[in-house]
């Protein structure tokens, strides 16, 4: 990690809504037009050489978060600055060579991957769409080199398979060296170790790191605390909608301040049997993000909750107990500050959406 | 608790299964363990391990395709003597199951409280009014309301049809419960629920549990023991707090090593390799080419089952020297 790192993305005051369909019945019966909110205001930043984890439950906007970011998604406020450029309202044409330096790898490398094609065609597919390479010669050596960088070496032996051919965690090393290949400068990682076996996790996981360390940014989205302590320099534990804690992973994980983290932590099983929490499990189901709770949405469900915090919409301050600078939490008892209607849920600059 | 008889008893259980072009797969081989009334057992393994077609033989729901050998003894019964004749008298109502996504494969069109009722009447426990008011108690025992009986599956969030799952399997109050993965799919907040409630029923009911994941801090959470399954064998086998702080496979320990824990400052390391394919026979240690401490007698002798302390087993020539020292 360089000390002096420059800012990749900036995501600032991020919205992003859903319409729900309400059929042609329900526009008779004029029911009233429902909307979900899946990310109401995030605002939060990578560095080049930066692992940022988005954290949180099903449901919560971390995978809608991540899709606007990579602009597969119109977001419906907020600002999306990559490398200094506004891209929140690029259209599809000049979004085009962003699209080679912004790269998704998703879940599930068993679907992501086409059956018909070789690891080659797999690889070459995104040269021949964005006209990178010239020739046959250049593209083959761009795929090698993608191969080797994925960890897939030599690539003679992977470069002719098909994916049936391979293991989980070759497959997603396939994927990923098939977004290398454009060489981006940030990757989205959408859960890109859930599907795979405890065994191969944690390859991927250090391949990840080892792109990071060789300075590009990651943004990944996991709803494991475990490896987002372990892999990412940042956790930002989101809740319907909203990042409500923030901070260096270890502080999060180790000095929880917001409730939710705090319960969050309590329930993740522990690797020894004898260091086991009392798992302090909230009532309730995870909350509708159609009808989001007033004041603190966290309220309802909070086990330290006050009156106010039915009121008032809590803004990200630095905690009490915060042992860093950086490290801040949307909670008005344990980190109080002012509401987010007076100054935007991530605590500087007029409120957004 | 270890005085107690116990209630499940598999010896040597093997399974195969025909493949295409007379060939086998040997997916289980030479399972053996005991479980007691009571105790929660994890069985743990990588995908492929063989830790769901073991359970699936315990309760004879292998395919056609399968066949089985080896003794499985429900409180001292065969029920493996007779094939299906001798299982299917005990299937639901000594011992039960909840399937790997069973809280998706409710039927849609039908009531939960109705489908809960079904094997209770199929094995005639009880039926029209009385299984009515059991499907209620049973609901309530796993923290649903007993009025949701009436609803449907899509009325249910994904927990409580977990919950709703668990309680079809306890329909016919079993004494043996065989979860398959139970909370894959959940959130960890709704993980932590099930767990709580899968804990509460063998400390309530006495319930004997066996429980298959692929996540060890899960059942080093839930579970008093664990068996480790690698290449359709049991390579360790012992209490949590022994297999995890003196691990006696190195399939266990490096298993460990790869699992990220939140609190933990370690290096998260993965497991070259893949496991073997089990279509042929393998000569030695099956963990050999992946294996940290492999030497000399691991690519050619299979290692012994050994107990390396009591209740606590494991198959690695690590521990060879244990039988050397000891008089035969």
């Amino acid at each position: 990690m360089s000390a002096e790192r420059d800012t990749l993305l900036e995501v600032d005051g991020l919205v992003t809504r859903y319409r729900v369909p309400r059929g042609v019945l329900g526009a008779i019966a004029r029911r009233p037009k429902e909307t979900v909110h899946a990310v109401e205001g995030v605002s939060f930043t990578i560095a080049t050489g930066q692992m940022v984890a988005l954290v949180g439950e099903s449901g919560c906007g971390k995978t809608s978060t991540a899709q606007t970011v990579a602009r597969m998604v119109d977001s419906e406020g907020g600002a999306i600055r990559f490398r200094g450029r506004e891209i929140t309202q690029l259209s599809a044409r000049s979004l085009r060579p962003l699209r080679r330096e912004i790269q998704m790898i998703y879940q599930d490398p068993y679907e992501s991957l086409d059956p018909r094609f070789t690891v080659r065609d797999t690889i070459e597919e995104p040269l021949l769409v964005h006209r990178i390479a010239r020739g046959k010669e250049e593209r083959e050596q761009k795929v090698r080199e993608a191969l080797v960088r994925a960890g897939l070496s030599p690539p003679e032996l992977f470069i002719d398979r098909y994916p049936h051919e391979l293991s989980g965690g070759q497959r997603q090393r396939v994927a990923i060296a098939a977004s290398l290949v454009l060489d981006p400068k940030l990757l989205v990682a959408d859960e890109p170790v859930s599907m795979l076996d405890v065994s191969v996790r944690a390859g991927i996981l250090a391949l990840l790191d080892g792109l990071r360390k060789e300075g590009m940014g990651i943004l990944m989205i996991t709803h494991d605390l475990s490896t987002a302590a372990h892999f990412a320099d940042r956790i930002a534990v989101m809740y319907l909608g909203r990042i409500v804690e923030e901070g260096p992973a270890r502080e999060v994980v180790r000095n929880p301040q917001h409730p939710y983290t705090r319960a969050l932590i309590t329930v993740v099983p522990k690797r020894d049997p004898r260091e086991q929490t009392t798992p302090q499990i909230l009532t309730g189901e995870t909350p509708n993000p159609i009808r989001v709770p007033p004041g603190c949405r966290f309220h309802p469900r909070c086990p330290i909750a006050e009156p106010q915090c039915s009121e008032v919409d809590p803004s990200l301050q630095r905690p009490r107990d915060a042992a860093t600078p950086d490290h801040r939490a949307a909670c008005i008892i344990t980190a109080p500050g002012p509401s987010a209607d007076e100054v935007g849920p991530d605590g500087d600059g007029a409120p957004h959406g | 608790m270890s005085t107690r008889q116990p209630i499940l008893r598999a010896e040597d259980l093997h399974v195969w299964f025909d493949l295409p072009g007379d060939s086998e797969l040997h997916a289980v081989q030479g399972v053996s363990f005991e479980l007691r009334p009571g105790e929660r057992m994890g069985l743990v393994g990588e995908s492929g391990c063989g830790k769901t077609t073991t359970i699936l033989a315990l309760m004879g729901l292998l395919p056609a395709s399968a066949s089985v050998a080896g003794r499985v003894h429900l409180e001292g019964e065969d029920i493996l003597a007779k094939g299906e004749e001798s299982v299917s008298p005990h299937r639901w109502k000594d011992i039960a199951m909840v399937f790997q996504g069973a809280m998706n494969a409710f039927n849609p069109v039908k009531t939960i409280g109705s489908q809960i009722a079904e094997p209770m009447e199929l094995h005639g426990t009880a039926t029209g009014r009385a299984a009515r008011a059991q499907v209620r108690e049973l609901l309530e025992l796993v923290g649903i309301s007993g009025e949701r009986a009436e609803r449907y599956p899509h009325e249910f969030s994904g927990g409580m049809r977990q919950r709703a799952a668990i309680a079809l399997a306890l329909a016919c109050e079993p004494h043996v419960l065989l979860a398959d993965e139970p909370t894959t799919a959940l959130d960890v907040m709704v993980q932590a629920q099930i767990l709580e409630l899968l804990v509460r029923l063998t400390r309530d009911l006495g319930l004997a549990m066996i429980l298959v994941t692929h996540d060890l801090p899960v059942v080093a959470q839930v579970c008093d023991r664990a068996a480790v399954m690698y290449a359709g064998e049991i390579v360790e086998m012992g209490q949590m707090t022994t297999i995890y702080h003196d691990p006696r496979h190195p399939y266990t320990r490096m298993l460990f090593a790869a699992t990220p824990d939140l609190l933990g400052d370690e290096d998260v390391l993965s497991i070259p390799g893949a496991p073997p394919r089990l279509d042929h026979e393998i000569v030695g240690c099956p963990f050999t080419p992946r294996c940290d401490s492999a030497f000399a007698p691991c690519p050619t002798a299979h290692p012994r089952r050994l107990e390396v302390a009591p209740g606590h087993e494991a198959l690695c020539h690590l521990n060879d020297h244990l039988v050397a020292e000891r008089p035969a």
